[in-house]
């Protein structure tokens, strides 16, 4: 469900449960279309609920343009293997790839609906964390 | 360091999570979300499938090694914090570490899970365990066995009546009061069989 489009930052969206997670980019695509490389995961790696770090670099893989990717994430654990993926890219991709603090569904929308626009990385994170209560 | 005694150290760890899972699970269940204690079985059952090979590599690259599989296998927030943990450990560790040595890369593993979790002592996390353990390995002297093995078990005790401020336990607030850490839990059983199985 991946198209790639260099000028596009790609969403990775990270859930601890893959109908979570599936149904955010659902609401992602009907909202923002495809022109943004999209990428879901959710559940560990026994298919129950969790995140698994393998699986969120398959996706970031998956999602990869030159522009980078951000990443949306829901509870704690999604968030720090997120990190922790991100942590182990190579150097060249480890600083194109931004971990929003955003809620999960809006966040993702947002980013993408920014990404589609063609914005940067940074732009596209900050829109995104814009909708985060503080 | 010996290959036999790589061995029976990472087993030691090993063994005491996966024969605790249900503890683990429990007190996770209480104040969690009740997945610490399968996670972290799930995590070291893979520790034990490699453990020929981890154990055959020298002390830092066998730390590395279980650290790698930890971040990968335990799914949970335990795998990458547990994962940098050794990680961090197996980085600074030389292959035969003095009782200095050893303190130098504990501390340097504790600092590690702290930017990991962004979080750090009194928040009722295994940091509660693993900076006052820091602190023993840090000021050395004699018995220094059985004296990390107590306090490790202690600190871990002295979560339950800690308000938690980081991880999921944090959105319990005042109603996580009484109920002991699962993660500290979990860092003092593996610092504690560690401990034994050194025989100190």
């Amino acid at each position: 469900m991946t198209r790639k489009t260099a000028a596009h930052v790609g969403v990775v969206i990270v859930s601890h449960s893959t109908k979570v997670a599936e149904g955010a980019a659902d609401m992602v695509r009907q909202m923002v279309g495809d022109t943004v490389p999209l990428a879901f995961t959710g559940g560990n790696a026994d298919g129950g609920l969790g995140t698994d770090v393998a699986a969120i670099l398959a996706a970031i893989d998956r999602a990869w343009t030159p522009a980078g990717v951000v990443i949306l994430v829901d509870l704690g654990g999604a968030e720090t293997n997120s990190e922790m993926a991100v942590e182990m890219l190579d150097e060249k991709r480890r600083g194109r790839v931004a971990v929003c603090n955003a809620p999960i569904v809006e966040g993702a929308v947002i980013a993408a609906t920014e990404a589609s626009g063609g914005s940067s990385l940074e732009t596209v994170k900050r829109m995104a964390e814009e909708l985060s209560p503080q | 360091m010996d290959e036999a005694v790589r061995k029976r150290l990472i087993e030691a760890m090993a063994r005491v999570v996966i024969a605790h899972a249900e503890e683990l699970t429990e007190l996770d269940r209480q104040i969690g979300d009740g997945d610490h204690g399968l996670n972290m079985k799930r995590g070291f059952e893979a520790v034990l499938e490699s453990l020929p090979a981890t154990a055959a590599k020298p002390l830092p690259e066998a730390l590395k090694g279980v650290g790698t599989t930890l971040v990968m296998k335990v799914g949970g927030a335990s795998g990458p914090l547990y994962g940098t943990f050794f990680l961090a450990l197996g980085k600074t560790m030389p292959d035969t570490p003095t009782a200095a040595a050893l303190a130098e890369a504990f501390a340097a593993a504790v600092e590690a899970v702290k930017a990991r979790g962004k979080s750090q002592a009194g928040q009722k996390t295994m940091l509660d365990v693993l900076v006052p353990v820091a602190a023993v390995l840090s000021a050395g002297g004699e018995g220094l066995g059985p004296r990390v093995r107590a306090e490790a078990l202690a600190a871990a005790e002295a979560t339950r009546p800690m308000k938690a401020i980081r991880g999921r336990a944090s959105f319990l607030g005042e109603r996580s009061i009484g109920h002991l850490d699962p993660g500290a839990r979990s860092s003092a059983l593996m610092i504690a069989a560690v401990c034994d199985a050194i025989g100190a």
